[in-house]
């Protein structure tokens, strides 16, 4: 039977990744991602989940140690934050680039120095060269759901690539909303058994990364970027069959709201696009032609479905809540790219930049941003532009 | 109906725990909710923040906020504090005090109109259902009783039973006591 309680969204994280039966977690603990890892103990300790927890001194060793038990073709999980997912940065693209699959929860938060433990996407965007599938929830039941999911996704043979699924620190973390968790039987039958390209568990002699000439290594990595090709079709029908199965269905690599004969898309990642669309809410009731598109995944960058909503649309407004010193939001340079691939005639694409180290973003905030933004376009802005803004109360 | 409510409390009391269980208590009416602790390092005594959103429709809005339509104070020495400066009570919005009674002046607060105060006696009836942690009485759970008779968006049975699943029954009951007790011992103080 399925059954909905109130989680936070580290515990819906915890809770997904019971029911996909790991076999070994490790972790090091780092605020606020600790309690996923603090609730899967508890679940090991209580004997409800039968897994081992491999206590390591760092999150290097942490991720080091899940891809020698996944290499060894254990399913794994571990959690991270911040300086952690900085710490193990060299094992990250380990884990990809011998397309180990395995799956991680990134519970993002601000960068240090300063010392900060508020939220923005900076610790997720710098992965973004990994060869991981980079996943972003919304909230607390799609971070559940994308979490289940990323097993599956991870483990088809079509893909075999880590996930990362990540949620915002504290906004998700540590607030409780209402989470529906599936009957566990009905998961089992859907995830099905680890599957992985090779085991190597000394039962006969393999090799696992010895020097390779430029040219096979290249073709190694050729195939990752085939691999990330093959899982967007993966993602989509993961998507649609966990729609049919469990009643929620997000639409694949990006979530679409008002997005029918809108003249103008304003594009997020991330909780903060719930206040977003409450803006948006208000501005179509106030008769702006206005949607917003929530990119879902970040890795595969879905340049096909952006294209598919955005072609002919007036004026796109990007939201980062990322910053590339020197340059601006990733998610805008990534748009960009993709779109130029199907047109000589860009919108007017204008990236803002907002929330760095988790300054809080309201509803109204979007809505005064948006406004102003429809305004500009309107009255014959000619190109578009990239600004920070940093909201103050 | 989006309702906002904000929690004042000490670290130990139980107020983000409080506003967990009122987001359980709206699941069982097809209700939606949020329940946060103010986002940061918090310690036991210290002045706490916890904050709740109880809708029929599913929320969108996320973060704190600064404009509440309840505030409920577990402690009352935190109104002398000044803490309720920080928030605006809507008008007609609803101020619920852990107290035996409470000289709430317009002083204390921040309010955008009229303020209805109430006050229930939530540490006795921890006491007396030996509702003690480390030496601490832990009222937050009475005070969901209070909360739910003063703004009822949430009703008494919702809130007794998702006491009982967040805490488990063998803690649960007694708590579950206190919530129904506090329901009933509420006192409308009247406007400010």
């Amino acid at each position: 039977m399925s059954k909905k309680i109130a989680l936070t969204g580290n515990y819906a994280i915890a809770y997904a990744v019971k029911l996909a039966k790991p076999d070994v977690i490790a972790a090091y603990p780092i605020t606020p991602q600790s309690p996923i890892v603090e609730k899967l103990a508890e679940m090991i300790e209580s004997g409800e989940l039968k897994a081992s927890m491999i206590r390591v001194e760092s999150e290097h060793s942490a991720l080091a140690a899940c891809f020698g038990a996944a290499v060894a073709g254990a399913r794994v999980f571990t959690a991270t934050s911040s300086q952690g997912l900085l710490y193990m940065h060299e094992v990250v693209h380990w884990a990809s680039r011998a397309r180990i699959p395995m799956v991680m929860a990134v519970v993002s938060r601000t960068i240090n120095t300063p010392w900060n433990i508020w939220p923005d996407h900076s610790d997720f965007v710098d992965q973004r060269d990994t060869g991981w599938i980079m996943a972003y929830a919304m909230d607390n039941q799609e971070a559940f759901d994308l979490t289940l999911q990323a097993f599956k996704i991870s483990e088809d043979p079509s893909v075999y690539l880590p996930v990362m699924v990540g949620i915002e620190g504290f906004i998700l973390s540590h607030t409780a909303m209402p989470v529906e968790i599936p009957d566990e039987k009905l998961v089992d039958d859907w995830l099905g058994e680890r599957t992985q390209p090779y085991v190597i568990d000394g039962l006969e002699p393999k090799g696992l990364g010895p020097l390779t000439l430029p040219e096979d290594t290249e073709d190694i990595f050729y195939g990752i970027q085939l691999a990330m090709e093959n899982s967007k079709r993966v993602i989509k029908s993961v998507d649609s069959e966990y729609g049919k199965l469990f009643g929620r269905e997000y639409g694949g690599l990006i979530s679409c709201y008002y997005c029918n004969n809108a003249k103008y898309i304003a594009i997020a990642l991330g909780s903060w696009t719930g206040d977003l669309i409450e803006a948006v809410n208000t501005l179509r009731e106030e008769g702006y032609p206005i949607g917003v598109i929530r990119v879902r995944f970040y890795r595969p960058f879905p340049r096909e479905d952006l294209w598919e909503v955005l072609r002919g649309a007036k004026g796109v407004f990007v939201f980062d809540r990322a910053i590339s010193f020197g340059a601006w939001g990733p998610l805008f340079t990534d748009l960009v790219a993709g779109l130029i691939q199907y047109t000589n005639k860009l919108p007017i694409i204008v990236n803002i930049v907002a929330g760095i180290a988790g300054v809080h973003v309201s509803a109204e905030d979007f809505h005064n941003m948006l406004l102003s933004l429809i305004n500009r376009v309107e009255s014959g802005l000619e190109h578009g532009y990239f600004d920070w803004v940093r909201i103050r109360r | 109906m989006l309702y906002e409510i904000l929690f004042y409390g000490r670290g130990g009391q139980g107020a983000v725990t409080a506003s967990h269980i009122l987001v359980q208590a709206a699941i069982y009416e097809n209700k939606y909710g949020q329940g946060f602790p103010f986002f940061s390092a918090e310690r036991r005594g210290a002045p706490v923040t916890a904050y709740a959103r109880i809708s029929d429709k599913p929320i969108l809005r996320r973060g704190v906020f600064s404009k509440a339509d309840l505030v409920v104070v577990f402690d009352h020495r935190l109104i002398q504090l000044g803490l309720l400066k920080k928030v605006l009570i809507k008008n007609n919005g609803i101020l619920i005090v852990n107290a035996r009674g409470a000289e709430i002046s317009r002083n204390h607060i921040n309010v955008e109109g009229k303020v209805h105060v109430y006050a229930v006696d939530a540490t006795k009836i921890a006491e007396e259902l030996g509702l003690i942690v480390a030496g601490w009485p832990v009222v937050n759970t009475a005070m969901l009783g209070a909360i739910v008779r003063a703004l009822p968006i949430l009703s008494i049975q919702s809130v007794e039973k998702a006491i009982i699943e967040y805490l488990g029954p063998r803690i649960g009951e007694s708590n579950r006591e206190a919530a129904s007790r506090a329901y009933k011992e509420l006192v409308y103080l009247g406007e400010v």
